[in-house]
């Protein structure tokens, strides 16, 4: 918290005009986006966040190529890793230069790819996932913040409704329901699943951000430079995405921030529930399902657990960090 | 004195209504603005003074049409403003503009000072010879900024600095009318002289009215030369300058003006002050007839039955009270009053007040 309050120390000391007139090199103007940015930048914990947070998705992007040069395809099955008499990996995990995570008991599949094609599910879905809860959530936050009146009361009932709605049993039947008619479906198997995840994910959380960006919305509403830019006759729009909507960038960015390592959690316990993706597709969550039955081969159930961590702990430290720099008013 | 009046403002009513339940039964209104009459003529600065909420605020709103009039009429430069559409009245913008109270909360934080005092030209489309950062920069000097402060964001200024950001902008499209909505309240005293100051320069230099909307007697009075005092939503009196000041006909000016802080000790010792008792009656329930009638000191039967009305008891000097005060001492007030009338713009030139912003 010391970090945030620095800057208004070193650099924001220098009066403008007293260094102008004494001639030395122009001083630059400096958006609140670069002030955050040098907050950000000092603030350790949340840096060391972002960049797990880039590893990851690098991760994720060249999966095919890491897998490449430290595994085996993800599906391919190593009988011969496999103690025949007990299913188990030989040796307890199988742990070694060849398998750098072991292997699954019983078929002997490369743990390593496996998590790293893991990776590719869980960013994407929750990446996606947030990004319709955001782009909802403010939309509808921002319309019914500034307009009111009953457009306000129509979409705040709606956002209770949303957030009344028993979100898991509805994921549950509809992918039951869904999967009656996929023969029929244009899209099918892993691809249909993962636009159903982003979907019942992301469109039944934008009530949270959208909260955040109606009361926001509400407080800018009043400021003097919205009427300002009315007196001037700017017109409905104008003032939302031009007047408004700037103000908004930093509680977006953080909410999403902190959203995406819900949205992880949420979609690897939809895979865990068996609703998600389905095998032999690897997702951390299906992988923490099956490794339940194998409790004598704890390494099975702890690689993807410790992904799920590190991935959920890397975006909230960064989230964080990320809401100090931003509103360094907020106090934790 | 016949010519029409840049700005003519008659019986405006301004009624915010008080809801309640689940069906948004109307219980009540607040009046803020409850019928209230003024002219502005070209060249002059009308001062709009009150204590709080007694709807000066919501006036300068209902002007620019920020706010939809309950009643009453707005016309200016010859149209009727009170109820035409955004639409049509986008044009007439460009010649009403408004200086805003906060300077911190008037400016918006993710834009530059290019951008904010630029937005005029682009919110109203219009297109600059030089183009609009040429444009944008003159203006910036006119106001005494440094023009390379043009992408500069306003958390970089100070407070006074950033009220002549809003007066830049205010002052962009050239307006013929301004209204300025408490512009130095919320500047520290020494920055409020200067502000005081811009805007009497530049009222000279591109030939502006101002309608000055303050809470501050001596900023008033170094800036009008007509004042306007309101009181529960109504104009109470409404004079010259120096009519005003020296012999204030309404009770209510009379206390207001005994409340200003004489700097001088001795002169201090000689004033008799005179102290309302009580607290401004809510507008949602104001009292009938005159609404000082609670608390006025000389307030008898007829003042909590008729409503006195707003009458010219010298001339360009009209107060709305049963028992006006000053009004054999206005003889000189009349011959005073009408000498300063009729010189009204050529007064711009500002008469030395001593101590009047201390």
């Amino acid at each position: 918290m010391s970090a945030p309050l620095d800057v208004s120390g070193e650099e924001m000391r220098a009066e403008p005009e007293a260094v102008a007139k004494a001639g030395g090199a122009p001083i630059q103007g400096r958006s609140l986006g670069q002030i955050a940015w040098m907050r950000l930048k000092r603030d350790k914990v949340a840096i060391t966040g972002g960049l797990v947070v880039v590893l990851l998705i690098l991760v994720a992007i060249f999966a095919p190529l890491l897998v490449g040069w430290f595994g085996h395809p993800p599906n391919e099955f190593h009988q011969e890793m496999i103690d025949t008499l007990t299913m188990q990996p030989k040796g307890g995990s199988g742990i070694g230069k060849d398998f750098l995570f072991g292997v699954e008991p019983v078929n002997g599949r490369d743990l390593f790819s496996r998590v790293v094609y893991g990776a590719r599910i869980s960013l994407l879905v929750a990446f996606f996932a947030t990004l319709l809860s955001v782009v909802i959530g403010t939309v509808m936050g921002i319309v019914a913040g500034y307009f009111g009146g009953w457009v306000d009361t129509l979409i705040s009932r709606a956002m209770d409704i949303f957030l009344a709605f028993p979100l898991l049993v509805f994921a549950l039947s509809l992918v039951g329901v869904l999967g009656q008619f996929e023969t029929q479906l244009a899209v099918k198997g892993d691809t249909l699943r993962i636009l159903l995840l982003i979907f019942v994910i992301g469109f039944f959380n934008w009530p949270y951000i959208g909260r955040i960006i109606r009361g926001q919305t509400l407080s800018l509403r009043e400021r003097e430079f919205v009427d300002a830019a009315r007196s001037l006759g700017a017109r409905g729009p104008y003032i939302l995405f031009r007047e408004v909507l700037p103000n908004l960038i930093a509680p977006i960015l953080i909410y999403a921030t902190l959203l995406i390592p819900t949205n992880v959690l949420f979609e690897a316990a939809l895979s865990f529930l068996g609703v998600g993706i389905q095998p032999p597709t690897a997702t951390w969550g299906g992988m923490l399902s099956a490794a339940v039955k194998y409790y004598t081969v704890p390494h099975f159930m702890f690689f993807p657990g410790m992904a799920i961590f590190i991935t959920v702990l890397a975006f909230n430290l960064f989230g964080d960090g990320l809401r100090d720099a931003l509103d360094p008013k907020s106090s934790r | 004195m016949n010519e029409e009046p840049l700005l003519s403002v008659q019986g405006l009513e301004k009624h915010f209504p008080v809801t309640k339940g689940l069906l948004q039964r109307q219980v009540g209104a607040v009046r803020a603005v409850d019928g209230i009459s003024f002219d502005v003529r070209k060249g002059e600065t009308l001062g709009l003074v009150g204590e709080s909420g007694c709807g000066k605020t919501t006036t300068g709103r209902l002007i620019t049409r920020l706010i939809e009039p309950t009643g009453g009429k707005i016309v200016f430069a010859g149209h009727d403003v009170t109820h035409m559409s955004q639409g049509r009245l986008r044009p007439l913008r460009r010649d009403v503009q408004m200086i805003f109270q906060d300077p911190y909360s008037s400016l918006n934080p993710r834009h530059t000072v290019g951008a904010i005092v630029g937005a005029p030209f682009r919110i109203q489309g219009i297109k600059t010879e030089q183009g609009t950062k040429k444009a944008v920069q003159e203006i910036l000097e006119l106001v005494g900024l440094n023009p390379e402060h043009y992408n500069r964001y306003p958390h970089e200024f100070s407070g006074g600095q950033r009220q002549r950001i809003g007066i830049a902008r205010t002052l962009a499209l050239k307006p013929k009318l301004i209204i300025a909505d408490e512009p130095v309240s919320a500047l520290d005293v020494s920055i409020q002289a200067q502000v005081v100051n811009l805007l009497e320069d530049l009222q000279g230099e591109l030939d502006l009215t101002y309608v000055v909307i303050a809470h501050d007697l001596s900023v008033v009075r170094h800036i009008s030369d007509r004042v306007a005092v309101m009181y529960l939503g109504k104009i109470v009196e409404i004079a010259d300058r120096k009519g005003l000041y020296e012999s204030p006909m309404h009770p209510y000016t009379n206390a207001l003006l005994s409340a200003v802080p004489i700097p001088d000790p001795k002169r201090r010792a000689g004033r008799e002050r005179i102290r309302l008792q009580g607290d401004v009656p809510s507008p949602l329930n104001p009292p009938p007839a005159c609404r000082f009638h609670t608390r006025c000191w000389k307030a008898q039967e007829v003042c909590r039955t008729v409503e006195p009305p707003l009458e010219t008891l010298a001339p360009g000097h009209q107060v709305a009270c049963h028992f006006p005060e000053n009004v054999a001492g206005s003889l000189e007030g009349v011959l005073g009053g009408t000498a300063s009338t009729g010189a009204v713009p050529a007064e711009a030139a500002p008469a030395p007040e001593g101590g009047a912003l201390a």
